[in-house]
């Protein structure tokens, strides 16, 4: 799998020099199976240039954090995995995005189907105005299934999987709204492994919660990278730190360093790295 | 530093205070003067109406006979014609907001058409009765009957039906669409489940007003030529009518000739009234409802 990714990304990329660009930054430990593969990624909102040419490998069942000062594209790009950022007026995007080996804008490939597959967290809790039930079945069903039975089943597994069950299940027929900022995050969080993806971007999922519900999360992710991949974005360098194997520090819409989370955070090799995750600038 | 001098402070908070007790007194008047005028409104047509008022008045064909003459057919002709209004305003209502709202791209068409839209709300309602009468009367042959008033009116209000639509569909958080797009529904599988659900009651409130727009509306089935005096009552869309505003019109008109006809025309309003109350408090308590089930 992971040779014949690879092959297609250079196939793709014979013209330039991407070759030497993908050995240095792709992580030095033994080569594990990459997931997303995006080559000369450039993205244009009207004029301004939001990303400037993005060259990652990103690791099957692990967890990558992506961190930077704000306004960095650290967004930009979580939604532009799983083409979320189409959705904005005027976006133009360059370069190639490959996802298990096929390029994510290649006509065939349908975006409902793409976002099913590359799931999404949002940075606010933004549960329907729904019952928890109806929420974490909503995906179930505009996929198509109608089986109650199944949905019960699902239902309860996705809670299961997001360390929500215990808290509700004596109450999965109430709104989603009467549970706290924490638990809302983990409902969305359900309501997302409900759709079975594989990917699981999280776009700065703690930044609106109280340090204990922070933690409910983390653990939560840690627990998740066994089945899933998981993409997360942050503004918290301890968040990255904890709970992260490999980290991507991007600065001005570039990525100015990719490698394992402890080297990010111990040995950088850049220095920009180095005064960011000391908290120099951000 | 100090940026407060107190004694100037104290000497304008004098006439601060008084500015404001003279802006409430304002704003009492203003609202006194709506509300007498709208009482004097409703005390005189009571008093001048209510005594016609009986079953036989409700219930009565129409006659040139005050003794005899009914409303039923204009009740009817109403009730017809909200037939005709309510699916075609809601249909093409509803779904030009929608696409307007989530299919269409934002850029100069859009927000020409949005303008556009908004505009034709102010268009005179008897503008859009001759162009009822162009297509609809004459056009495609349909004759003064209930059809062609029907889809007159409808025209009339599709402007605000859309309006009042595209504003409550603008008011659904887009973190609510995006969490649908997020797990890959498509764009009408997030409009049908996440947008319309949480819009609806602001959809049926403002279509609602719009329908006691349309049934208080004279100006233009006059120009489409409903008749003057109509006893038969209508049975299908397809059959010649006449609506309350019309025959408080009539009547207000003849009772120059007849002057009882001013206390017939002041029953019907009075009936009018009623049916526009019961429409706006629809409007409200749905409202009322849908909140309550959505934002609990």
């Amino acid at each position: 799998m992971t040779v014949k990714v690879r092959e297609i990304a250079q196939k793709n990329v014979k013209t330039n020099n991407f070759e030497t660009k993908l050995e240095v930054l792709e992580p030095k430990k033994e080569p594990k199976e990459s997931i997303f593969i995006t080559s000369r990624l450039h993205l244009y909102y009207g004029e301004t240039h939001a990303l400037k040419g993005i060259d990652l490998n990103i690791e099957k069942n692990a967890v990558t954090a992506i961190i930077g000062p704000s306004g960095c594209g650290k967004s930009t790009f979580l939604k532009t995995l799983n083409r979320m950022v189409e959705l904005v007026p005027n976006v133009r995007t360059t370069g190639t995005i490959f996802f298990n080996g096929q390029s994510i804008f290649d006509p065939s490939v349908k975006v409902e189907q793409l976002r099913t597959q590359v799931g999404m967290v949002f940075q606010k809790a933004n549960p329907f105005p729904k019952s928890i039930y109806e929420n974490v079945a909503y995906g179930p069903k505009i996929h198509g299934i109608r089986n109650k039975k199944l949905l019960d089943e699902i239902v309860e597994k996705s809670l299961r999987d997001a360390y929500l069950w215990d808290e509700v299940k004596d109450r999965l027929h109430d709104h989603a709204f009467q549970l706290s900022g924490g638990q809302q995050q983990r409902l969305c969080i359900a309501r997302t492994l409900a759709i079975e993806p594989e990917v699981i971007l999280m776009d700065e999922p703690t930044s609106a919660l109280d340090p204990k519900s922070t933690l409910k999360v983390e653990e939560l992710i840690q627990s998740l990278k066994e089945k899933y991949t998981i993409i997360i974005v942050t503004h918290n360098m301890q968040q990255a730190h904890r709970i992260s194997d490999q980290t991507a520090f991007f600065l001005d819409g570039e990525v100015v360093e990719f490698d394992d989370t402890e080297v990010i955070f111990n040995h950088p090799k850049d220095s920009r790295t180095f005064d960011y995750v000391n908290g120099r600038f951000g | 530093m100090e940026y407060l001098n107190m004694e100037k402070v104290e000497r304008r908070s004098k006439i601060r205070i008084i500015i404001d007790k003279i802006a409430k007194w304002i704003t009492f008047f203003a609202t006194l003067f709506g509300v007498t005028m709208l009482t004097i409104l409703i005390i005189r047509i009571i008093s001048q109406g209510i005594h016609v008022i009986d079953f036989e008045f409700l219930t009565n064909r129409l006659s040139t006979d005050p003794e005899k003459a009914g409303i039923m057919g204009a009740i009817l002709g109403t009730l017809w014609l909200i037939a005709v209004v309510a699916p075609v305003t809601m249909f093409f209502g509803m779904f030009t907001a929608i696409y307007i709202e989530m299919y269409m791209k934002d850029g100069k068409m859009k927000s020409i058409l949005s303008t556009n839209i908004a505009n034709l709300a102010g268009v005179p309602s008897i503008v859009y009765g001759i162009l009822g009468l162009t297509v609809f009367v004459r056009g495609m042959e349909l004759g003064n009957v209930v059809l062609a008033g029907g889809l007159t009116l409808s025209l009339l209000i599709l402007p605000i039906t859309i309006v009042t639509t595209q504003e409550a569909l603008r008011a659904i958080p887009s973190d609510l669409t995006e969490a649908a797009f997020g797990i890959g529904a498509t764009k009408w599988q997030a409009i049908r489940t996440v947008v319309l659900p949480m819009a609806l009651p602001t959809i049926l409130t403002g279509f609602i007003l719009a329908m006691s727009r349309a049934i208080g509306e004279t100006a233009p089935l006059v120009v489409i030529g409903i008749p003057t005096l109509l006893i038969p009552f209508p049975g299908s869309i397809f059959d010649k009518f006449t609506v309350l505003p019309m025959q408080i019109y009539y009547w207000t008109l003849d009772s120059v000739l007849v002057a009882e006809y001013a206390s017939l025309a002041a029953g019907t309003i009075i009936v009018l009234l009623f049916i526009l109350l019961v429409l706006n408090l629809t409007a409200v308590l749905i409202r009322r409802k849908f909140e309550k089930k959505l934002l609990r």
